[in-house]
């Protein structure tokens, strides 16, 4: 058995030099060695057992897979399974460290195996100097000097990654939603390429689908929220790191997909305490429910709230939240089976208007008061009915329209209550990291309070994002439905 | 648990940074703090298990166990059994890897230990810096840079 064991030191910061290195599969782009490499037998970089199937400027092939990858230690090693060279029962391991007096790295190379005999020093020499040497060198020359590292193309270094999207075709019913291969770019100047591990489906994608909200224009890729591990960044982006695992839920669309290169101002870190699936099913509601009942209007304990869709994704957060906070909610719904969801969720009351208007049935239940802030996302049908069921100097949330526009309508009808209309628009509350990272905050306390809870109904792969549409719009769910890309559902 | 690494480049083989800093008795000879050591019950230096009891400048006194120490890896790791210090469970190791290319080596110096909630920042701040970097900083000027 022999062993090689090389290392340098990088005048470059750590995370400058495992960007490039834990790209298991990008060595034919820095290493002068390696002509061209291809993975096989899986289809992402950093999936630990992935093979990198290489051909040398020699022109010998050698295939290699990766046995261990640690963000946390900036290590990985692999093993040679086939090769034109007679490195036998070859296994390798590379360590980053920080030199943390100055900001440079301590990169360890090292290796056994077990040569034919007589070619013992020829084979070490060609892995010390040929392999390691040489492919430390190329490296300084890509990171040193603190002005170049940051303009290099580290990412372009890395270039397009493979992946697979769900694409809208045309507007239209679920069958427009088809899984197609893309070409995922390497990260821009403030840009991070993220590898999504769950995606949120929301009602709103059913609407960007069919053209009902104009979000989206065909073909294009749907999906307002998911987590997922940051692959690479672009230039300027100094809050994320490679390997940190993320989440975000905005505009614009393009969540249903394998990866994703986009703005790192609107992507935030996770908390420990919180998985990629929970993120991703309940980032979007959840972040609505904090800036409402936080934001848009403060809610105060005692007052009687009514939200209308009390079963559904938002409403039942606003349920369970402001009956929290101390408010006695009341819920708005049209069928038997969602009131008992409503009633489960913290809703003290539930409505079904019918017989009897909604707002005779607030009114008796509030005393004649009426209610002091009313949630309603359904728009023109309820539009009105919410006007009449406030109270005097009540607050009525107009955050959606799922029946339609609210039209236009007389300001002066509004002093009958003294009413107070507001008409808040996500974007605005969540445009800038300060403002996420404090309503994330507030909603990931929430979550570990026990205040709100995430139900994930429903785990689909991202192939099947046509049945979720389907599901979805045939009410056939419970709680929150996911999507997960690749093999690992 | 609190953790504090430190880590340096020394310009020497590792070899010669190991001959001077291997034995557990030699804190006075090398790093800038210790004033004066000694082992417990006459023991050897190298002997896993031995306890020196040695004298900050300052005054105060530490006792530390020897936990293990290795010649093929460069490394020794060793607990607090007694210190002014106000830390529990403290353990560190002190390593040395060679760098092959420039015949230098890459030194290592981690604590993990258990405090008290509001002394714990300093206490990283000084462990870190006036103890592990102190060290380094004795050992790069000694070897030249």
């Amino acid at each position: 058995m022999v062993e090689v064991r090389r290392s340098t030191v990088l005048d470059a910061p750590i995370d400058d030099v495992w960007r490039i290195l834990r790209d298991f599969n990008g060595h034919d782009r820095w290493h002068p060695a390696v002509a061209e490499s291809r993975l096989a037998g899986a289809r992402f970089t950093d999936q630990v057992g992935s093979l990198r199937d290489f051909r040398l400027t020699g022109g010998e092939r050698v295939k290699e897979q990766l046995l261990s990858l640690s963000d946390k230690n900036r290590s990985f090693s692999y093993a040679i399974v086939e090769s034109d060279v007679p490195l036998n029962d070859y296994v390798a391991h590379v360590a980053l460290k920080p030199v943390t007096d100055g900001r440079r790295t301590f990169w360890d190379w090292r290796s056994k195996f077990r040569p034919p005999a007589g070619r013992e020093q020829e084979l070490a020499q060609l892995v010390a100097e040929g392999v390691y040497d040489a492919g430390f060198e190329a490296i300084r020359a890509l990171v040193s000097g603190a002005q170049r590292s940051s303009s290099l193309p580290m990412a372009s270094a890395a270039g397009a990654i493979e992946g697979e999207a769900v694409v809208v075709r045309r507007h239209g019913g679920p069958e427009e939603l088809t899984l197609v291969q893309v070409q995922v770019p390497p990260p821009g100047p403030g840009e991070v390429r993220l590898r999504h591990t769950a995606i949120g489906v929301n009602f709103i994608d059913v609407y960007c689908r069919t053209g009902y909200f104009d979000l989206l224009t065909p073909p294009a890729v749907p999906g307002m929220e998911a987590a997922g591990i940051v692959l690479d960044v672009g230039q300027g982006v100094s809050r994320l790191s490679v390997g940190d695992r993320v989440g975000y839920a905005c505009p614009p669309v393009g969540a249903y997909a394998s990866h994703r290169t986009m703005s790192a101002n609107l992507v935030f870190r996770l908390p420990e305490d919180v998985s990629d699936e929970v993120a991703a099913a309940s980032l979007l509601k959840g972040m609505t429910a904090e800036f409402l009942l936080h934001r848009v209007h403060r809610l105060q304990p005692g007052e009687n709230l009514l939200v209308y869709a009390p079963a559904g994704g938002v409403g039942r957060m606003l349920c369970q939240w402001a009956s929290h906070l101390g408010a006695r909610v009341i819920g708005a719904t049209s069928s038997p089976e969602k009131a008992a969801a409503a009633k489960a969720a913290g809703a003290q009351e539930v409505i079904l208007p019918g017989d009897t208007s909604l707002e005779t049935q607030v009114m008796e239940l509030t005393e004649g008061r009426g209610a002091d802030v009313i949630f309603d996302a359904v728009g023109r049908d309820s539009f009105a009915h919410s006007l009449r069921a406030l109270a005097i100097q009540g607050h009525l949330v107009s955050y959606g329209q799922a029946s339609g526009p609210v039209g236009a309508w007389d300001i002066g009808a509004l002093s009958a209550r003294s009413a107070t209309i507001s008409r808040p628009n996500f974007g605005h509350y969540t445009d800038t990291p300060e403002k996420v990272a404090e309503i994330t905050s507030r909603f990931f306390e929430a979550l570990r309070s026990g205040a709100v809870s995430v139900d994930v109904g429903q785990r689909l792969a991202l192939s099947e994002a046509a049945r979720a549409h389907r599901d979805l719009e045939a009410r056939n769910t419970t709680g929150s439905t996911i999507l997960i890309p690749g093999d690992n559902l | 648990m609190a953790e504090v690494y430190t880590s340096s480049i020394i310009n020497a083989p590792a070899e010669r940074v190991w001959a001077r800093i291997r034995d557990f008795n030699a804190l006075p000879a090398w790093h800038p703090l210790i004033a004066e050591s000694r082992i417990e019950s006459g023991a050897p230096s190298d002997q896993v298990g031995c306890v020196r009891d040695f004298r900050l400048k300052d005054g105060g006194r530490i006792r530390e166990k020897l936990l293990a120490l290795s010649d093929y890896e460069f490394s020794c790791s060793y607990s607090i059994l007694e210190s002014p210090m106000g830390v529990e469970n403290y353990v560190a190791t002190l390593k040395l890897t060679p760098v092959t290319d420039g015949d230098r080596t890459f030194a290592e110096w981690s604590a993990e230990f258990e405090c008290a909630a509001g002394a714990e920042a300093q206490l990283i701040a000084d462990i870190g810096g006036d103890v592990f970097q102190g060290g380094f900083n004795a050992l790069k000027s000694h070897f030249g840079s």
